[in-house]
């Protein structure tokens, strides 16, 4: 029998959320229950439809919930779309998990920790953000950035307001796009927005989502006065391996899937703009 | 050192063939390529094969696993693990090093078990080139085709074939071997050895050597206004990544035969614009980062990540077959012009 990494164990999709108009975040278990594997928040894994493809996703949940792994995912190609028509029940590939993840038990540590999300970016951070929130006393004050289209295209909107917020050390800053009718939150975009909280540099910061939000959010942050050395993103490039072999995920001679998806971003100043 | 008598050849064959299956290059009307040996198939005396050796260890497409659906339920089914071993004949000493760029990818950790398995079963016999051609500039990277590395070494001289173990699978396969060989002295093929390191050295590329790529940073090489020119006329066929026996690149995919999906593994090109596609946008999106891509792998990237080996052993087959007739040699002759 051959047990070669490229190929799948199978998990069960027992509950189905649907966060917006398009992500829904799906719970995995192994089929005898409990997680079909260990991560540490900012890893990915593989996951399979056979008859739709294969695709690399961050593991949304926190390695501190014992029982299951979550994955938030958007629609918006064949794979992702054939996810969505899942019903609970519905046995999934799935392989990993891949990556270095975030630095939570050295670089991290003890640090105050600012994470700014945009959109489906939220996905790879609630992994680390939760994971920091249960290990509170490892983590000094949290703060929270997340900005999205429209009010409705707030991933995890009810967890952030019945739980981040009521949480005590953690502020939770929510912007839109767009003023909106029942929104009387902030207005505007992430990296604006950033500029105007202004934030202590001593902080270690966490960025996700679209390049050019990172980008322009890194600059605003570099503005700040904060030091690349102190800010980390997260990326996603097309992958089919998740071991370094496939060839495509490649920024410079760093793959994304084994050197990445976590890179801090004095990092990236030496690596190619192929992202 | 042993040696057996030309005229011997298909017993020799035919002995070896007995125990394992056994594969050599053949003439066929596109040139040389690679065949199981049957009674009557003869050794092709062309340099090299159309197709490289990679194949054995690294097939074009492979089945790496089937799903079963009933209703929500998968089974996921594992293929069987081949089990035949198997000689590999006449392998030219740029492709054997190929095989050690292949192994630096798929042996390292996570293991590719598919490949690791092919290449503890097979026996490499490299075959010595005493009539290299103008395409070839092995000895950029340090080979000698006079002294190919391999399990067993190999050279034709006069009316012999003079074969040495290199390792303890070489040694098993020359033992098997016993009664048709006779002793030979390693002086018999010195006078070949020194007129193949001579006529290799006198070639157009003799002289060709990598090493000055090192001299240059990463984004220095990422960002030379030469790929622009160098990459205009690339039709992104991809012609040279698959002759090439380093390419390594491979894709995923899968198709439902009304019974079982069938997932399989096959080679990949990143000349190729869908490459790096995803559904909400692609990293290289035109030909001229593909092109880039593919050079700075091999003689950046690769080397970067494994101890300064290049991507490339000289073989030359993609300095035959670009239709446009671009090639390693001529990017990295521009790259370095640009630095000097």
């Amino acid at each position: 029998m051959n047990n070669d990494v490229l190929i799948p164990r199978v998990g069960v999709v027992t509950d189905i959320r649907t966060d917006t108009p398009d992500v829904k975040t799906f719970r995995v278990i192994a089929p005898g229950g409990g997680k079909v594997f260990e991560h540490i928040p900012g890893q990915c894994a593989m996951l399979s439809l056979p008859g739709a493809g294969e695709g690399m996703f961050s593991i949304t949940s926190s390695p501190t919930n014992r029982e299951f792994m979550e994955f938030s995912i958007k629609k918006c190609g064949c794979l992702t779309t054939a996810l969505h028509e899942m019903e609970p029940g519905q046995q999934v590939g799935i392989r990993g998990p891949y990556g270095n993840g975030f630095p939570v038990d050295t670089a991290f540590k003890g640090k105050d920790m600012l994470f700014i999300a945009g959109g489906i970016g939220l996905a790879p951070l609630r992994s680390v953000i939760n994971y920091c929130r249960d290990k509170r006393a490892d983590y000094g004050k949290v703060e929270i950035v997340y900005g999205a289209r429209s009010m409705d295209d707030l991933v995890d909107y009810r967890e952030i307001l019945d739980e981040w917020m009521t949480d005590e050390g953690v502020a939770v800053h929510l912007t839109i796009d767009r003023p909106q009718e029942g929104w009387d939150g902030h207005v505007g975009f992430v990296p604006t927005y950033v500029k105007e909280l202004g934030f202590d540099t001593n902080m270690t910061a966490v960025i996700c989502g679209p390049p050019i939000m990172i980008k322009f959010t890194l600059a605003g942050l570099t503005d700040l006065g904060f030091d690349k050395t102190q800010v980390y993103t997260t990326m996603e490039l097309r992958m089919k391996c998740g071991v370094g072999k496939c060839g495509r995920c490649n920024i410079g001679d760093k793959y994304v899937c084994k050197d990445g998806p976590v890179f801090r971003c004095d990092q990236l100043e030496n690596m190619p703009d192929e992202y | 050192m042993k040696r057996v008598n030309r005229s011997k050849l298909g017993d020799l064959f035919a002995k070896i063939a007995e125990a394992e299956a056994l594969y050599l290059p053949v003439d066929a009307p596109e040139g040389a390529r690679y065949e199981k040996w049957a009674p009557g198939k003869k050794l092709s005396n062309a340099t090299n094969t159309v197709r490289s050796a990679k194949d054995f260890f690294f097939p074009q497409t492979e089945r790496l696993y089937d799903v079963k659906r009933s209703g929500k339920t998968l089974e996921i089914e594992p293929p069987e693990t081949e089990t035949e071993s198997f000689v590999l004949f006449g392998v030219r000493a740029c492709d054997v090093r190929s095989f050690k760029i292949l192994d630096s990818v798929f042996l390292a950790d996570p293991v590719d078990t598919f490949y690791k398995n092919r290449r503890e079963r097979a026996t490499v016999v490299a075959l010595a080139c005493d009539r290299p051609e103008e395409t070839c500039f092995c000895g950029a990277f340090g080979i000698d085709a006079a002294a190919p590395e391999g399990d067993v070494s190999a050279w034709f001289e006069g009316d012999f074939l003079y074969l040495k173990a290199q390792s303890e699978k070489g040694e098993a396969l020359l033992a098997k071997l016993g009664d048709l060989l006779e002793d030979a002295d390693e002086k018999d093929v010195e006078t070949q050895q020194m007129r193949t390191r001579w006529m290799l050295s006198a070639l157009p590329l003799g002289k060709v050597s990598f090493e000055g790529m090192k001299k240059t940073d990463l984004m220095d090489h990422f960002k030379n206004e030469k790929w622009r020119s160098l990459s205009e006329a690339c039709l992104g066929c991809g012609t040279c990544t698959f002759v090439c026996p380093t390419c390594q690149c491979y894709d995923v995919k899968e198709f439902d035969d009304g019974r079982k999906i069938r997932k399989f593994r096959c080679w990949d090109s990143c000349m190729y614009s869908d490459f790096t596609l995803m559904a909400h946008g692609n990293s290289r999106n035109s030909q001229l980062e593909r092109f880039r891509q593919r050079f700075m792998h091999k003689l950046v990237y690769h080397p970067n990540n494994h101890d300064g080996e290049f991507g490339c052993v000289g073989c030359g087959r993609c300095l035959q077959k670009c239709p446009i007739g671009m090639n390693i040699v001529k990017v990295e002759k521009a790259l370095e012009a640009t630095h000097e």
